[in-house]
């Protein structure tokens, strides 16, 4: 394959679909029940997925320092949430739920089981 | 020993005899000046002379009189220090703005944590008021309305305890994980920074009996999820023991010192947000008991949440008071 200057036109790789990286998260996060962006060195991600799997759930979890576009997706989620810390975020059914205080409000307020059943996650 | 005045006699002395041997030498230089030329820088230079000497003589007996005021200071200092450790060795709690313990490595105070000692002080008594109030209310059978005006006083005294911690985290995250700020029976059960979720619940739920059977699934759901949560968050804090025991014994023969400490304090700043996420957990548990109980229910759990703490205050008083055999 062989590219020249401006004759991009005819070829576009389909990995640069989307390149936005908020619409990277987007897609990811809708292609899984439980989606969990994480960073492998972050602890707080540790216990989030934990959380999870101690309820049963298996959490899809992209770890965004092993991703070649993470930092970028690491930013977008940033200025989602808010936030100075990137990860853990969790969508659940597709629907952003929030960092590890939104969770664990959800999880002791009684809402988070109903959404993980309704998203196919849990089963009683 | 030679007395401090003759000390300073002695190097007056000397000091005197220097500059006179300078003058000597700076008259041998110019010859030529006249008599009544070389009698002008004579008197000049002796004046200022005097004066160099009497405002040294001065300087140096200030100095003297200040360090003699340090010392003395720092023997107080040593005094009280031993004092408040031995008050402290006995379990007794002291709200001591002077807190030496506090003084760290650059030897200044940090206010954020003698604020919060101070607060925190004021926070138990105000506890302990708040306390007698819900007991006599729920004795003589108030109405529900006045019942609840307590019950949200209580609720918001622990929000309240909550925030001041969280500014302390800031501070120094080290102060509120020691747990040194409790007393001794209360450190016994002390879980990142403060007492656990499923503790409360276990003293509440003891004494709040009949429930219906709605608020029974409701308060299994509430333990089941709060212990969840807490074996999350130890599960988190484990790995990061982990991690920093890791990052601080990589490579400790190396001369790689300063970078493996900035990875190391890297590390470390995560604990305050499991701190943080600790308190947020008590506080919604707290908050969803209250809503899963009636108003009389929670004022009862409250009252019960209270006085086990202060008894666990009280128990270490007297744990340290109790007559011990001689060793």
């Amino acid at each position: 394959m062989h590219y020249q200057g401006d004759s991009w036109g005819y070829y576009v790789p389909t990995r640069s679909m989307g390149s936005d990286p908020m619409e990277r998260v987007v897609k990811l996060a809708s292609e899984s029940a439980v989606v969990i962006f994480s960073l492998s060195t972050c602890c707080m991600c540790h216990a989030v997925k934990r959380l999870f799997c101690g309820m049963g759930v298996n959490p899809t979890v992209y770890e965004l320092d092993q991703d070649p576009r993470g930092k970028e997706m690491e930013r977008a989620l940033m200025r989602l949430l808010g936030n100075s810390q990137a990860v853990p975020v969790v969508f659940i059914g597709g629907k952003l739920i929030g960092a590890m205080d939104r969770v664990m409000a959800s999880h002791i307020n009684g809402t988070l089981v109903p959404l993980l059943k309704e998203a196919g996650a849990l089963w009683l | 020993m030679s007395s401090p005045s003759t000390e300073l006699t002695k190097r007056m002395a000397i000091y005197e005899q220097f500059h006179q041997a300078e003058y000597i030498s700076c008259e041998q230089v110019e010859p030529s000046r006249s008599d009544q030329e070389a009698n002008k820088p004579t008197d000049k230079i002796q004046r200022r002379l005097a004066q160099n000497r009497e405002a040294a003589r001065k300087s140096r007996l200030r100095k003297k009189a200040y360090v003699q005021q340090l010392e003395s200071s720092r023997l107080k200092l040593a005094q009280l220090e031993q004092e408040l450790d031995r008050a402290r060795q006995q379990g007794i709690y002291i709200s001591s703005a002077s807190d030496t313990g506090y003084f760290g490595l650059s030897g200044t105070v940090n206010s954020g944590i003698t604020a919060f000692e101070m607060e925190y002080g004021h926070w138990v008594e105000e506890q302990n008021k708040q306390i007698c109030e819900l007991r006599s209310a729920l004795q003589a059978h108030i109405t529900d309305i006045e019942l609840r005006i307590l019950v949200e006083s209580g609720l918001n005294h622990y929000c309240s305890l909550f925030r001041m911690k969280a500014d302390a985290a800031k501070a120094d995250v080290f102060y509120l994980i020691s747990g040194i700020w409790r007393t001794s029976a209360e450190r016994f059960f002390h879980w990142i920074g403060g007492f656990r979720p499923s503790e409360l619940l276990n003293v509440v739920m003891s004494q709040i009996e009949p429930l219906t059977d709605q608020q029974h699934l409701e308060v299994c759901n509430l333990r089941q999820s709060s212990q969840q949560a807490e074996d999350a968050l130890s599960q988190g804090i484990d790995k990061l023991q982990q991690n920093l025991a890791h990052s601080v014994a990589a490579d400790l023969s190396s001369g790689n010192y300063r970078v493996q400490m900035a990875a190391a304090i890297d590390k470390l700043e995560a604990l305050e947000g499991f701190v943080n996420q600790a308190d947020h957990l008590r506080q919604q548990t707290l908050q969803q008991m209250a809503r899963i109980l009636t108003t009389r229910q929670a004022a009862r759990g409250l009252l019960a949440l209270g006085e086990y703490f202060h008894r666990l205050r009280a128990l270490s008083s007297l744990w340290a008071a109790r007559p011990r055999e001689p060793a």
